[in-house]
């Protein structure tokens, strides 16, 4: 997918301004928050369970060389294969090269985030296969040509109404405008593409290094019917997914669906051991593992180890201010809000996603909400440290931070500029706010100033010690 | 451009981050001896009662028998109950009960296949879920594809935790199974404006007879 992070800006105005989406993300805001929090107060040890959940991860990437070769060697015992691949190209050529070696026409697929992020689609596409999102909502912005906006909620952003317009165009009709049948339409579809699928392509939420497993967790069951009735089935996952046992893995379960949807448990969990057996009756021949590194096995080295944490569930996403006045396609890239904001410049590059960092307020919700206590507001402060180092802040902020300094670093002048300010802008107010400010109308045209008491807080401090 | 070429170099990142070499064979011994003692959250509850409670707040639903001779009239209920066809989809590890008046099959569940009828393996109180084993005796499609599902749970089967439902496969002489299947409910969705609508993919109900 084409990285669009350096139109932020303007596609942040233009979110804000789309009625649907406006409408989309309003339901959407309560929901998700309100049963994640009441999930985290029905178990007294969700706290500890996050503690342990983050101290685990870390010990994971501390020794991550030596999991990754535990697991291989399991799903090899389990008569599965395992390929490696350094970046998107490399991923996307192994299984362009499965899937044509099966000459494989029809292509499911559960819903995977790293196939997102090499640009999977595009590419079977291009090589003549049909390629079917089988997640209701990324079947619903596949149908409308849209990346998802959401990465456990991909068609958040979709109203009911535009659903069924889309349903209607895709099936032909009769337009459908309940949720019960748009929902049943779409499973009759999908049900004929489970059973037509030539491979079925899933994510992996977790790789078992013990048994050589693989784990998706879905509410749908899209992703087991793509994987179980499809001839070949492929695991796309990053390489930092590996956890060490079945144990570890339960602690991340108990923690996943809880922060994502506010569930306490998704419908289904399927952990997948290599291709079907010799006396099954069903499962796919072949089970192939794609571990992506993709700029992470980079990330374990500095800073931004601790984002290798991430388990994926969207809970800073849905705590996040801004995502939730944007929603997630203004972010330009696969990975939105904060976890997004982290992720995308330092797998497409800072200078490639320089407003990302930058639109954040620091109120720190996701950082305490995350299951695994990524410090994500300390990590885009970080990224802002790079760009400046990077000279990339732009030449005004620059001049202005300057400016800023030359006079914050002289308190005389500084509180005598800050006296004429609070004047002046307290003179021009009108009934307690200001509708109009020259040079500042990035901020006056979209909501009004409020109006400064007219003398500066240090004059009103000075005051009242004088009172006593 | 070979796989082979890019596992070493992605290992030989990962190892460069982490400034260090391969671990030598002391420390990988240690690590594969690594017992994770995580926190599991309490329960003071009846393992049936919890297992019960929980699934059904997912809007499974359970009846309970007092022995597995039941459970042929038990399934013969749910089925008159519900107006379906009297055809299922029976896994191999029910073919020691007759079904009398249901036309059965052992096979693996076909597109237009109305109910199937599985073994559980265990379930688990913690989130009172079911846990499947695949095989040729409980083929994965009877889990999905029907749109009853109806599931026979021997009560002394029930777990506390996750944990004890992994001892419990890793007790398995045959190993892990291809595909072990934890199922909380019916499928569902959220996808339309976070409505929640049962049957998204996989079957529309969910049924468990405990026995004993």
């Amino acid at each position: 997918m084409e990285i669009r992070s350096k139109e932020f800006k303007d596609r942040a105005v233009f979110a804000i301004h789309d009625a649907s989406l406006q409408q989309a993300l309003g339901k959407a805001r309560g929901g998700f928050v309100g049963k994640r929090a009441q999930q985290a107060a029905e178990l007294p040890e969700f706290e500890q369970l996050r503690e342990e959940a983050k101290n685990t991860k870390n010990h994971i990437l501390d020794h991550l060389d030596h999991y990754l070769e535990r697991y291989e060697a399991a799903v090899t015992a389990a008569g599965g294969h395992v390929h490696w691949a350094r970046d998107a190209e490399e991923a996307r050529k192994i299984i362009l090269d499965i899937c044509q070696r099966v000459d494989a026409k029809t292509v499911t697929k559960g819903k995977s985030m790293v196939s997102e992020e090499i640009g999977l689609n595009e590419a079977l596409i291009d090589n003549g296969m049909e390629v079917i999102e089988t997640d209701l909502g990324e079947y619903i912005i596949q149908l409308a040509h849209e990346p998802p906006s959401h990465i456990i909620a991909p068609a958040v952003h979709k109203t009911k109404d535009q659903v069924s317009d889309l349903f209607e165009a895709a099936h032909g009709g009769p337009r459908k405008t309940e949720v019960p049948d748009l929902v049943n339409e779409a499973r009759m579809v999908l049900r004929d593409k489970y059973f037509r699928a030539d491979v079925g392509i899933t994510g992996g939420n977790f790789l078992v290094a013990e048994t050589g497993s693989s784990i998706i967790v879905t509410n749908e069951g899209n992703g087991d019917l793509t994987q179980t009735l499809a001839k070949v089935h492929i695991v796309t996952s990053g390489i930092e997914r590996v956890v060490p046992t079945l144990d570890d893995a339960t602690l991340f379960l108990r923690l996943l669906a809880r922060s994502a949807t506010g569930q306490e448990t998704e419908t289904y969990t399927t952990i997948s051991t290599g291709p079907r057996r010799a006396d099954d009756l069903d499962g796919p021949e072949e089970y192939h593992v794609v571990l992506v590194d993709n700029g992470r096995s980079k990330m374990l080295a500095g800073r931004f180890k601790d984002m290798l944490r991430c388990i994926r569930c969207g809970a800073c996403m849905n705590h996040c201010p801004v995502y939730g006045a944007v929603g997630g396609h203004a972010y330009g890239w696969v990975y939105p809000g904060p976890m997004g904001s982290v992720l995308t410049p330092l797998i497409k590059g800072l200078d490639n996603a320089y407003d990302l960092p930058n639109a954040c307020t620091l109120n720190g919700r996701c950082a305490s909400v995350c299951p695994v206590k990524i410090p994500l507001p300390d990590l885009l402060r970080e990224l802002r440290h790079m760009q400046h180092q990077q000279d990339l802040t732009p030449v005004m902020q620059k001049r202005a931070l300057k400016v800023w300094r030359y006079v914050a670093t002289r308190p005389k002048l500084y509180h005598a500029l800050e006296q004429v300010g609070a004047r002046v802008l307290s003179a021009i107010a009108r009934n307690g706010s200001i509708r109009r400010l020259p040079l500042a109308s990035g901020w006056t045209d979209v909501r009004d100033l409020p109006a400064p008491a007219g003398r500066t807080f240090l004059e009103l401090w000075q005051g009242k010690r004088g009172q006593k | 451009m070979s796989t082979s070429n890019a596992r070493d170099a992605i290992l030989g990142s990962v190892r460069n981050a982490l400034r260090r070499g391969p671990l030598d064979d002391t420390r990988r011994a240690e690590l594969d001896a690594r017992v994770p003692r995580h926190t599991r959250p309490a329960q003071g509850e009846d393992l049936v009662a919890r297992f019960i409670r929980k699934f059904e707040s997912r809007a499974g639903t359970t009846a309970r028998v007092a022995s597995r001779a039941d459970v042929p009239a038990a399934v013969e209920a749910y089925r008159a109950g519900k107006g379906l066809p009297a055809r299922a989809a029976v896994g191999a590890a029910l073919q020691d009960l007759a079904f009398p008046g249901l036309e059965i099959h052992h096979g693996a569940a076909g597109v237009s296949e109305m109910l199937s009828v599985s073994q559980a393996l265990a379930g688990i109180a913690e989130p009172g879920s079911l846990m499947m084993a695949s095989g040729p005796a409980s083929p994965i499609t009877h889990n999905f594809v029907p749109d009853d599902h109806v599931v026979v749970l021997d009560a002394g089967a029930i777990v506390g935790h996750f944990e004890e439902a992994w001892a419990v496969l890793r007790a398995r002489a045959e190993g892990m199974p291809r595909a072990t299947n934890i199922i909380s409910g019916p499928s569902r969705t959220a996808d339309v404006e976070q409505t929640i609508q049962l049957g998204a993919h996989g079957p529309r109900r969910v049924h468990v007879i405990i026995v004993g």
